[in-house]
């Protein structure tokens, strides 16, 4: 394995707005009078609900039990009594079910997780265990319960452990403080996690726009033989397949995981929340997010509770001076927008972002005029012009033919297009048709 | 000139050889065609849109001839039609009530509260942004998916809204499938009023987002009096079409929102800026 980062082919240098935020320090955010905990955080199987109405709950305590595999554990971000469980627009915008906690402001704490004094001669499956019991999913984005990629199937070994610091989003800073203040959380997190592999050393990929944070990570590294590597600036460096290639010049097949090249690949958030589950017996009931936008009084970054209102966290920001035109729940280029403020922070919650009236332009899309700016960005080497006028044409077998299903939804298609075709929602489109389309044939 | 006859003769001779062997062949290798199908597909209304259930209207008369479907499974057909099939077959034909499509959503543009939308026009690509860039959840989207697969043009959209002209749905039911909001439903022909809400949220949150939605009053199931013309659903009234309504019930009923609709009436645009 060579010590240089290799640069994957294509990608975009969009905007970044990151020095809105990149130099406010993480702060707690107060305790709010009720939260709003969504059931399903997590991809995979919905938990099972353990409450009901006017029950009451104390900080940690479950709240949903992993119904399978595929899913984790809920627990109660403050001590309370539960209001309601009732529906609220989910970050699809979809109504989810929803556990209303009226807070009780004691914050008592009930968590049925111990400490894990020495993890260094714990039993690797009594690791695994913790982590799954903790609710731990992947805090980047996705959602995916964190122990089922520690799980690698028979006949499939992992070599590598690679963590993600990119944050190559645009705007979002929280993973940045997070490796900048609480270094040494991430490399524990990640030495919890290379002892569950049954690996020596893992390795932690930084963009090099966030030079503090490298040094900070490299101040602690040695002490749990953790490796820090810089990685060029091009978004989507974050993404899992950009990530490997760039770290061990591996690339991941159309259609198959990262664990068939022998790598698992983890958030830093994720790392330093395995670290609290294991050392401080915390389930996964706070994150740092990144609140941010032209639009806010004081963009910056706050550790939050999971189910915490966003009126809230915009609130804690200082409110608006404009009005503002979008609210992203995540980053520009792979967020999505809401319709409503009802929305609540989620385990996978890395930003809420406004976006102010003279950011957006108001278009309407044009035809193609092939000038191939998307074929030349594609990270998955795709070819977005040729399948988008597939999909237009509702041509989905042809779309997949083209691949269409190896595509990572980053948007840098669509942010490079001169003729504003809105091409990453014509891909998600053809990949729920093709999707529905294989259920059908079973 | 010797040249040219002796052309004009060999081509000849060489056409008149090849017609015997295409004949011959052709009355070796004959495809026996029941004949009946044929006629069939000529009295079926030749639309091709599959709401049958067959690939095509040639494909449901050899369903027809081989009596594993009926005349009357082809939507399209009139009375007429299907009782001249079933005469020409010698079968017997039966009776059965025209459906219609229908659009369960009252909340056009102006009655309802909507985000600014950029992408594709089209619903099933729009609910993947936020369930679509409508305050309601559940309210029809308004780009037409449903109308550009209707073969007949019988859905038109009018400020954001699909609405279906009953005159022109034959009932192929290509539109039920279509709308990823699951709005479409299949109603008899005769029931002419229909609540055109399908929001199960709470009266307040509906009122919020859209003016027109039914907010279970249930001045309507009063109106019915004794007859069950409406169910209560939760917190949303729905016709019942095992003994639907008549017209007048609208003008007893006063829906305080509209949502109590005449679908000619509604197709009209006749309840346009009515709500309170």
């Amino acid at each position: 394995m060579s010590d240089k980062p290799r640069k994957f082919k294509g990608g975009v240098h969009p905007n970044d707005s990151k020095a809105l935020s990149a130099h406010k320090a993480i702060q707690e955010a107060p305790l709010f009078d009720s939260y709003k905990v969504i059931m399903h955080q997590n991809i995979g199987a919905p938990p099972e609900l353990l409450v009901k109405k006017g029950d009451t709950v104390k900080k940690g305590s479950l709240l949903a039990n992993a119904s399978g595999f595929v899913s984790v554990p809920l627990h109660a971000p403050t001590s309370g009594t539960i209001k309601a469980i009732d529906k609220v627009p989910g970050p699809t915008g979809i109504s989810v079910p929803c556990i209303e906690i009226t807070a009780d402001g004691e914050d008592e704490w009930g968590s049925p997780l111990e400490p894990i004094a020495d993890w260094k001669t714990t039993d690797a499956a009594v690791l695994k265990q913790r982590i799954w019991d903790a609710g731990i999913v992947g805090m980047g984005g996705a959602g995916f319960p964190a122990h089922v990629k520690l799980s690698p199937p028979e006949g499939k070994t992992v070599d590598t452990l690679i963590l993600n610091g990119a944050e190559c989003e645009p705007y979002l800073t929280a993973d940045h403080r997070l490796m900048l203040e609480q270094a040494e959380d991430v490399v524990l997190g990640a030495a919890i996690i290379a002892r569950v592999l049954g690996l020596k050393t893992g390795i932690i990929g930084v963009e090099n726009n966030k030079p503090d944070a490298i040094e900070a990570l490299n101040k602690v590294a040695s002490k749990y033989n953790i490796k820090v590597q810089g990685l060029p600036v091009n978004y989507p460096q974050g993404a899992e397949k950009q990530l490997i290639y760039a770290v061990t010049g591996r690339e991941v097949p159309v259609g198959k995981l990262p664990m068939d090249v022998g790598c698992v690949v983890q958030n830093v958030a994720s790392a330093a929340a395995i670290a609290d589950a294991v050392v401080k017996g915390l389930p996964s009931i706070e994150r740092i997010t990144t609140v941010t936008g032209k639009p806010l009084v004081e963009p910056g970054n706050w550790k939050f509770r999971i189910g915490t209102p966003v009126t809230k966290a915009l609130e804690l920001a200082g409110g608006i001076t404009e009005q503002p035109a979008k609210l992203l729940l995540g980053g520009p280029m792979m967020g999505i927008a809401q319709s409503s403020l009802n929305v609540t922070v989620m385990k996978n919650t890395s930003g809420v972002l406004l976006i102010s009236q003279d950011e957006v332009s108001q278009y309407t899309s044009e035809p193609c005029i092939r000038c191939g700016r998307c074929v030349d960005c594609c990270p998955m080497q795709i070819l977005p012009a040729t399948i988008s006028q597939a999909v237009e044409n509702k041509r989905f077998d042809w779309a997949e033919r083209l691949n269409v299903m190896a595509c990572i939804e980053c948007g840098s298609c669509s942010y490079s297009c001169p003729s504003h075709r809105p091409l990453n929602q014509q891909f998600k489109r053809a990949k729920i048709e093709i999707q529905a389309g294989l259920r059908k044939k079973g | 000139m010797s040249t040219a006859i002796i052309a004009i003769i060999a081509v000849g001779i060489l056409g008149a050889l090849l017609g015997v062997i295409i004949g011959v062949v052709a009355k070796a290798f004959a495809v026996e065609v029941d004949e009946r199908i044929e006629e069939v597909t000529e009295l079926l209304p030749g639309a091709n849109c599959g709401g049958c259930g067959y690939a095509g209207c040639a494909d449901f008369a050899k369903g027809v001839v081989s009596q594993s479907a009926t005349p009357d499974q082809c939507p399209v057909a009139s009375p007429e039609d299907v009782a001249a099939i079933a005469d020409y077959l010698g079968i017997v034909a039966e009776e059965k009530d025209k459906m219609v499509a229908l659009v369960r959503c009252s909340g056009d543009v102006p009655n309802t509260v909507r985000s600014l939308y950029n992408g594709v026009r089209d619903c099933r690509s729009a609910v993947l942004v936020a369930g679509g860039a409508k305050g309601c959840d559940y309210g029809c989207l308004g780009f037409g998916s449903c109308a550009e697969a209707c073969p007949f043009g019988a859905i038109e959209i009018k400020d954001g809204l699909a609405i279906v002209h009953k005159e022109l749905c034959v009932g192929c039911e290509n539109c039920v499938a279509a709308c990823p909001k699951d709005l479409i439903i299949m109603v008899p022909e005769a029931a002419t009023t229909h609540v055109y809400c399908n929001s199960p949220e709470k009266g307040a949150a509906k009122r919020a987002v859209c003016k027109t939605a039914c907010i279970a009053c249930r001045k309507c199931v009063k109106a019915s009096g004794e007859e069950d013309h409406m169910e209560i659903d939760g917190f949303l009234i729905r016709t019942n079409y095992e003994n639907p309504p008549g017209p007048e019930l609208v003008e007893a009923a006063a829906c305080p929102t509209t949502a109590l609709r005449i679908d000619t009436e509604h197709a009209k645009g006749a309840y346009a800026g009515e709500s309170k």
